[in-house]
């Protein structure tokens, strides 16, 4: 029994289809973000796992680079996150319905 | 060995996502993320991407997570009531369209081509450097206007207005 970079694959699909259900079921701000999360490093591990097949490095670079936007994006949603907490005193989504307050 | 370590792995690393995503309480769900991360990293490190392994430890559980982490403290916001609304409705949709994302992600890999996997490259840190000041020099060095952009937004939008 050998491990193929195609289990790898199919465990970052079962990664990502969690994240998925996280993003469309949790109300709180703060887990839909760690759903995104979590659905960004699903498609890290496939795109690491498709380079292994192709044998070259240059899908770990851009995973780096991946990691490091995904960093850049994660602080400013968290920021927008505590912008609303501080207008609605709440970072439930449902609540945000209107476009200006 | 590897079979060993890899559904290990695999086991502990989709238990703590269904954790990460599922409990109430959201300093769990940060905490359990954690663990799924570092399963993460270790199917890096058994796909020969080692410095990727590291890497992901250090960006995402001690830095992105501990932010998370600390916004949860920061905001200590009650948990979101269930009460205000039922919506079966939602719930069920959102679980089909979940189910849908993960067995069509599958129903795809059933189309492709695999290719035997070419000979083990190592994603060590000297190759990885190598490309990162080789032919990636550009990228590299605009990520951190990125990132400056980011760390500005952020304190832009956090500012409290006197």
């Amino acid at each position: 029994m050998m491990v193929t970079p195609m289990h790898f694959v199919i465990f970052a699909v079962v990664l990502f289809a969690i994240g998925t259900g996280g993003v469309l079921l949790r109300r709180s701000g703060i887990s839909i973000l760690l759903g995104l999360e979590l659905m960004l490093n699903a498609a890290n591990l496939a795109l690491v796992a498709f380079g292994r097949m192709h044998g070259t490095l240059d899908a770990q670079v851009f995973v780096f680079f991946v990691m490091a936007v995904a960093a850049a994006g994660v602080a400013v949603g968290l920021a927008l996150l505590v912008a609303i907490f501080r207008k609605r005193q709440s970072i439930d989504v449902d609540r945000l319905n209107v476009l200006r307050w | 060995m590897v079979v060993l370590v890899f559904y290990a792995a695999v086991v502990v690393g989709v238990v703590s996502a269904v954790v990460a995503v599922a409990h109430r309480n959201p300093v769990v769900n940060v905490l359990s993320l954690v663990v799924t991360l570092f399963c993460v990293a270790v199917s890096y490190a058994l796909l020969g991407a080692e410095f990727l392994a590291a890497a992901q430890i250090l960006i995402y559980a001690g830095a992105i997570l501990v932010l998370f982490l600390f916004v949860v403290m920061l905001l200590n916001a009650p948990e979101v009531k269930s009460a205000s609304e039922p919506r079966p409705f939602q719930r069920t949709a959102g679980l089909l369209l979940a189910v849908a994302a993960g067995v069509g992600g599958v129903a795809l890999l059933m189309g492709i081509q695999v290719v035997a996997p070419g000979a083990q490259v190592s994603g060590d840190a000297q190759a990885i450097g190598r490309l990162l000041v080789g032919p990636y020099l550009f990228a590299f060095e605009f990520i951190s206007v990125v990132l400056l952009a980011a760390m500005v937004g952020a304190l832009v939008l956090v500012k409290r207005k006197h």
